[in-house]
């Protein structure tokens, strides 16, 4: 009846990405140990590394590739898979180096450990955001995978008793003559072999896995698709309580007293106690834990708390922007020459709130183990900042705090949360109870859409003109919005001068030749929490550029693909994947009418997106009937993965283009659900094509770059098909045809 | 103590009678394949099928379910579940897989009642299940592939 089951073997499960297979490179050392950084290569004794153990850009076969004596080889991720597919992409650039069977290869999330597995754009830090997942890896990993196999490789000879020279690696076969091994007969002895420093990396042209179309299939699919791959709402734990939590309905509210007579009566309930974020009800299941919060009450007091409506915080947004701001971006003189010029564009976009609304509500298991350690089990998204969290609150050194990563069940930026929010929750409720039982803190639907973190609320305003020739002159524009860096522990991560890069990027830093340029920025102060979400600010700065660029194309009286193919004579990548959307949509045939074509370009996290959308306008509805987009992300790893990432940007974003915003009144937010914020649904779905450009730059980063290009694709289809020209999101369609 | 028939096999509860289906699964009986996403009926995450039906488990009392045979994607078997599993597995529909378990129980419901299923046919079955990560093109071309296999 109760819950009895180790997680240890449920984290197993799903046998394609299993986390407990005994044996490493280090056959030597089969001893079933998961700790597999800090395996010496020269001992097979485990020991810890410090930082600096290896040398900056050395090959860490040992941290990275586990080869067991059953032949099976292990990948360990330090990346947090949420769906990108990053585990595959990883797991195929070792692959690649190792000439590995696709179907020996495995992988598993690895420890919370910085010294090994930091993000290297992130610092000391271990970590998953920015789209830069494959980015930091492909050295290190293509390194990992040509270190073990050079070592298995060197195995070989010395037991064969021939020249390494001699030895060749075939689809996870060692083979010279007539001899062969495979990994696993070699692990042992391989693993002892000293770590080569510069191990020799393929070329392009011998990759068997890397943008090989249909070389490697997704790791996570069976157990995905048989209700078996593991998240963190699926952790059991002997003796485990479901936390819920009773928040403040406003921003910034504080307990002020509970009275839990009621719902301590409610079967089920074993505990009630107070945090810093609220009141938690523990219990024996997670209904009762629900139904005891129902019970509770809990008066608040809202003090400090955000007591506005979104509408007056926006209204304030308005007021700041007819003031000077920040200055983020400066070229030439735009004041002086917009007062000259004859045709320009006056436009301002408003952006709502944003809630991830991921489909696995926020949660995650806590307990303190019989030697006082620390075991944790999450979509772990930023491991060093939740490690050195519940250390910090139950009062043990981070070393002595254990992350297990998990699937996560969707974040677009949720769980990259430089306060560890609801993970410090979690460890505050465990620290209440004097961790006397596992906890698993579950937030439901209503906690995790009205919790904030939200994509900011934002406001711009632009002037842009054009030149007698029809080019643009000067383009001064101004956005206020609260930021996401300043106030977080991630502050210092900041740019100079108070201006965060994520309120203005796309803006400030345009690829388009603009000769006179005034971007400034207001930061807005409301008691919102604000998160990065799915492509960050370019959520609302590819909208307001792609939209007024086509403006300003219209006023020229040019095509819009050729108007800004004119402006991207510095920006060949823009340029490339501009043209390929355009040339595979058929861009410049003719539409039948009420059909439109509208079309967007734009760079995020070094990757470069075209987009090409065609949508059917009847009344006051908007049917997108096609998608061609355009890819140029380096290196294309895994194509049919990349293919998947921008479908998927299609069906995320497309919802926050024709209806989702979060709103408060008097400080409350008004969407609690998915009937009030909802996302995108099956008949909605536009057929989508994705191109993938052939590159030998450094792979760049997929899971964000497709969503920027959405709204203003569509957008200015809209006005190709209606001549009407919307601006803010969600699009207000009402009133669309006149009617 | 409730009786209810999970997967072809007869499994006592002892729970509140107004418990949802959905965490006497998860909780009680200790089967997470069938997921939480609102609450409310609103999302298909928690789909299981009741005497053969696409039900939201998590708007169904255990009480109601009494007496009544209950699939879980725990106990998804036959030719059609085979090709649904098959097809999403093949195109690699996942991506964070968490709504899948209840895309699937809808594939499975919809091509056991449909066997040549529309692009509409599709629509109307599946409206109910949401894909935050969009996966929604995959989802429909690996219902038509399971659809061509079983034919």
């Amino acid at each position: 009846m109760t819950r009895s089951t180790d997680t240890r073997a449920s984290t197993s499960a799903a046998s394609e990405f299993d986390a407990t297979r005994r044996a490493f490179l280090a056959g030597a050392v089969a001893t079933g140990t998961l700790v597999v950084a800090g395996l010496s290569a020269s001992t097979g004794d485990a020991m810890a590394i410090g930082p600096g153990a290896f040398p900056a850009g050395a090959a860490q076969p040992h941290a990275f590739v586990r080869i067991g004596t059953d032949n099976v080889v292990t990948v360990l991720i330090k990346h947090l898979d949420k769906g990108q597919g990053v585990t595959t992409g990883l797991t195929a650039i070792v692959a690649d180096e190792l000439d590995a069977d696709w179907g020996q290869m495995r992988a598993a999330f690895a420890p919370a450990d910085h010294r090994l597995y930091a993000n290297a754009a992130f610092g000391p830090m271990q970590g998953t955001g920015g789209s830069n997942a494959t980015a930091n890896s492909w050295d290190q990993l293509r390194k990992a995978g040509a270190a073990a196999k050079q070592m298995l490789m060197e195995a070989a000879a010395e037991r064969w008793n021939v020249r390494l020279g001699d030895v060749r690696v075939e689809r996870g076969v060692v083979i010279s003559g007539d001899k062969r091994a495979t990994f696993g007969e070699l692990a042992a002895s391989a693993a002892i072999r000293p770590v080569p420093a510069n191990p020799k990396l393929k070329d392009a042209k011998d990759y068997i896995y890397i943008g090989r179309e249909g070389a490697v299939t997704r790791l996570d699919s069976r157990a995905k698709s048989t209700g078996t791959a593991t998240y963190g709402l699926d952790i059991r734990r002997p003796g485990m309580l479901t936390a819920v939590v009773a928040h403040s309905p406003k921003f910034g509210g504080r307990v002020k007293s509970f009275d839990a007579t009621e719902a301590k009566k409610v079967r089920d309930v074993v505990d009630i106690v107070r945090i810093p974020t609220g009141v938690a009800v523990l219990a024996k299941n997670t209904w009762a834990a629900m139904k005891g919060r129902e019970a509770l009450k809990v008066t608040w007091d809202f003090a400090v708390a955000e007591t506005r409506s979104s509408d007056a915080i926006m209204a304030e947004f308005k007021r700041q922007a007819t003031r000077p701001g920040l200055q983020a971006a400066s070229k030439g003189d735009a004041t002086s020459v917009l007062r000259g010029v004859v045709k320009k564009v006056e436009a301002e976009f408003e952006f709502p709130y944003l809630a991830h609304a991921a489909m696995e509500p926020l949660n995650g298991v806590i307990e303190r183990r019989s030697d006082g350690s620390m075991e944790a089990w999450a979509g772990f998204q930023f491991q060093t900042i939740e490690q050195a969290t519940i250390a910090a609150i139950c009062g043990v050194p981070a070393e002595r705090v254990t992350l297990n990563t998990l699937f996560a069940g969707g974040s677009f930026g949720r769980r990259a949360t430089p306060t560890a929010d609801y993970v410090a929750e979690m460890a505050h409720i465990v620290k209440a109870i004097d961790f006397k039982a596992p906890v698993h803190l579950v937030w439901t639907r209503e906690d995790d859409m009205t919790g904030g973190m939200y994509r900011p609320m934002v406001y711009h305003r632009v002037t842009a003109g054009l030149d007698p020739s029809g080019k643009i002159a000067a383009w001064q524009h101004r956005v206020v919005g609260k930021s996401i860096f300043i106030g977080s522990p991630m502050e210092t991560m900041l740019a100079l001068n108070g201006i965060d890069p994520t309120s203005v990027e796309g803006v400030s830093d345009t690829a388009y030749s603009i000769p006179n340029l005034d971007v400034q920025l207001h930061n807005g102060r409301e008691g919102v929490s604000v998160l990065w979400w799915r492509s960050v600010g370019h959520t609302h700065t590819a909208q307001v550029m792609e939209c007024v660029v086509d403006e300003l194309a219209a006023a020229a009286g040019k095509d819009p693909v050729a108007f800004r193919l004119e402006h991207l004579t510095g920006a060949p990548r823009e340029a490339a994947v501009l043209k390929l959307a355009a040339e595979k949509a058929g861009w410049g045939t003719p539409l039948p009418a009420g059909r439109g074509r509208g079309v967007a370009v734009h760079e995020s996290f070094n990757t470069f997106v075209a987009m090409v959308a065609e949508v059917t306008v009847s009344a006051d509805k908007v049917k997108i009937d096609r998608i061609v987009a355009a890819v140029d992300c380096g290196v294309a790893i895994t194509p049919d993965v990349i293919r998947a990432q921008v479908e998927g940007a299609v069906g995320f974003a497309l919802s926050s283009v024709l209806r989702n915003s979060i709103t408060l009144r008097d400080g409350e937010v008004q969407e609690t659900n998915f009937d009030s914020f909802e996302p995108t649904r099956m008949p909605e779905m536009p057929k989508v094509e994705v191109h993938i450009i052939p590159s030998s730059e450094p792979p760049t980063g997929i899971g964000e770059p497709g969503v920027p290009v959405v709204g203003p694709s569509i957008t200015n289809a809209i006005a190709a098909a209606t001549g009407k020209r919307l601006r803010s999101l969600p699009l207000n369609l009402k009133g669309l045809t006149g009617a | 103590m409730i009786s209810l028939d999970v997967n072809g096999k007869s499994v006592q509860i002892d729970a509140d009678p107004e418990m949802p289906l959905l965490w006497a699964l998860r909780d009680l009986l200790n089967m997470t394949g069938t997921k939480f996403g609102c609450g409310m009926a609103l999302c298909g995450a928690c789909t299981v099928h009741i005497d053969g039906q696409p039900t939201r488990a998590c708007q169904t009392p255990v009480s109601t379910a009494v007496d009544r045979k209950i699939t879980t994607i725990e106990g998804l078997t036959g030719p059609v579940a085979a090709a649904v599993q098959g097809a999403w597995q093949k195109l690699d529909v996942v991506q964070c897989g968490y709504c899948q378990s209840g895309q699937i129980m809808s594939a499975v419901a919809l091509l056991t009642e449909n066997k040549k299923p529309t692009d509409s046919d599709i629509d109307a079955a599946m409206e109910g299940n949401i894909c935050r990560c969009g996966t929604y093109q995959r989802i429909r071309a690996a219902i038509h592939d399971a659809a061509k296999q079983l034919a």
